[in-house]
């Protein structure tokens, strides 16, 4: 660990300052590496925001399913009567219960106001059911209750749930996507900058080998300088964005897709691996210019 | 230590060398002359790795250049101590660094005392801490000199180490390789200046090796 700090240092004394201190470009690298890394923290929010909504949506509403009766009201108690019973003989079923009315009108209240005479109306019965983790065979029950109960119809929410947990598996899948470009496109300036100063240092790579350096010396000199500004700057783009997760809003209880985007529990050290990576890739790739430059001159 | 077997050295198409055959020996001191152009500096290269021949053999202390990669070559310049006319440092660091850098790049410490003293024979220990570029063209070759033998190579090879400097700095150069000479290590100086040649005649036994048509010729005692 301490070697690795010692590593990424920037050092003033022995190897590393044989390549001469390039302010301006420097700047720019450690720029670059801060503004990729900061993108990456909200990629990697993003994905896992997404990741957590996808989950909860197939958790919560996976299991849940209503029934609607629409009958007569004559016919309503029968029917509701036969639907329970076809539940209970049903496998894959774990609790069925049908809603009372003074729950139909806790649910209709927003809509219409406390004073809404539910007696009156013919409203369709509902009944809840809670499916087992094996599920339950919809086609199968939509043809009992057919048979049945001509008026109760069969919803297991899956018609509006599949596209909505597809949305955010797709959304979680483009986060990844974005994370690797953000890395490739790391490793591109990087290789770019390190080629820009390689070149520019022709003389300091003559000097070197003539007094007898090893291409693994000369290749160190830089490679070490853009891991150190690679890892720094990650750092400084990861806390920016780190903060600037922080400094989002609160989620509400609704789990609002926009406002939950950030990171939970354990989810707040992945972050932290960012720079680790940053300085990863441009160690890679700063490493394979200056060594496929070397053999090309001298 | 450096052998070279009919060598030869051509740059696209023509021949710039041939048939060169030499066996530098330890504790030797060679005068490489030769008309401008000749190829003096490409033979110089050729004895330290810097480029291969096109032809023939060319061996340092006991290896094929041809079967060194470059590694090996560039830890045999650890034994091979160069000057160069126009000799490049690394402009940023102070006198002194580049002067130990070539222990540096062997990952050797630097003994600051022995720095010092060294700086002294060359006479820079006054701009030990001086950059470089604020130094004199005879202090740069005196500079270039003592990096090159910083790691006490066993041969020192010298293009034109006068050639920008005044005759008495001249003078001081040739003593100071003498000086390394008779500490045991093989010098090889090219110069086109004969009153150079003639000078150190008088104080050390020096051979003197002529590039002329394409060959390498070992001169006549006499100048």
């Amino acid at each position: 660990m301490i070697r690795l700090i010692e590593f990424l240092s920037f050092e003033k004394t022995g190897a590393g300052r044989v390549v001469p201190p390039t302010g301006f470009t420097a700047r720019l690298t450690l720029f670059t590496a801060a503004a990729m890394a900061f993108l990456a923290v909200f990629a990697l929010a993003l994905s896992m925001a997404t990741g957590r909504l996808a989950d909860r949506w197939s958790e919560a509403l996976a299991r849940s399913a209503t029934i609607r009766i629409s009958a007569p009201a004559e016919q309503m108690e029968t029917q509701l009567a036969a639907v329970l019973n076809v539940l209970s003989t049903t496998p894959g079923i774990a609790s069925y219960r049908a809603l009372e009315l003074s729950e139909m009108e806790a649910l209709l209240g927003p809509w219409f106001g406390p004073d809404l005479p539910v007696d009156a109306l013919p409203l369709p019965r509902l009944v809840e059911v809670v499916e087992t983790d094996d599920g339950v065979d919809a086609e199968g029950l939509r043809l009992r209750l057919s048979t049945e109960a001509p008026g109760a119809v069969f919803d297991d929410h899956t018609r509006w749930r599949r596209p909505l947990v597809e949305a955010a598996e797709r959304l979680r899948s483009l986060g990844l996507l974005s994370l690797l470009l953000i890395g490739g496109a790391t490793a591109g300036m990087i290789t770019l900058a390190a080629q820009a100063a390689l070149a520019a240092n022709g003389q300091v790579i003559r000097v070197l080998r003539l007094v007898g350096a090893q291409d693994r010396f000369i290749a160190r000199a830089f490679v070490r300088r853009f891991t150190a500004r690679g890892f720094w700057g990650a750092m400084l783009g990861t806390l920016l964005g780190i903060f600037a997760v922080l400094a989002l809003p609160e989620a509400d209880d609704a789990g609002g897709f926009l406002t939950g985007l950030g990171f939970a529990g354990a989810g707040w050290l992945w972050p932290l691996i960012v720079p680790p990576l940053a300085a990863l890739v441009a160690y890679v790739a700063t490493r394979f210019a200056a060594l496929r430059m070397l053999r090309r001159i001298a | 230590m450096i052998e070279l077997q009919n060598a030869a050295m051509s740059y696209g198409g023509g021949e710039l060398l041939s048939q060169m055959s030499l066996r530098l020996q330890p504790g030797s001191f060679h005068f490489l002359t030769g008309p401008s152009g000749a190829g003096k500096t490409t033979f110089l290269k050729l004895c330290y790795g810097e480029l291969l021949p096109s032809g023939g053999h060319v061996s340092l202390f006991g290896r094929d250049v041809f079967r060194m990669d470059r590694d090996e070559i560039a830890r045999t310049r650890q034994r091979i101590g160069v000057v160069h006319q126009d000799c490049q440092f690394l402009d940023h660091l102070s006198l002194a660094e580049n002067v130990a850098l070539p222990l540096t790049v062997a990952g050797k410490p630097v003994n600051s005392a022995e720095l010092m003293e060294l700086l002294g024979w060359v006479g820079l220990k006054r701009h030990a801490d001086a950059l470089p570029p604020q130094l004199s063209g005879g202090e740069r070759q005196r500079a270039a000199l003592a990096r090159a033998v910083i790691m006490s190579p066993e041969v020192i090879l010298a293009d034109e180490p006068t050639g920008n400097v005044d005759w008495e700095m001249s003078q001081r150069l040739l003593a100071l390789l003498i000086e390394l000479n008779r500490m045991g290590k093989s010098v090889v100086i090219a110069t086109h200046d004969l009153n150079l040649i003639r000078a150190a005649k008088a104080q050390v036994s020096a051979r003197v090796l002529r590039i002329a048509n394409q060959r390498l010729h070992l001169a006549g005692a006499d100048l």
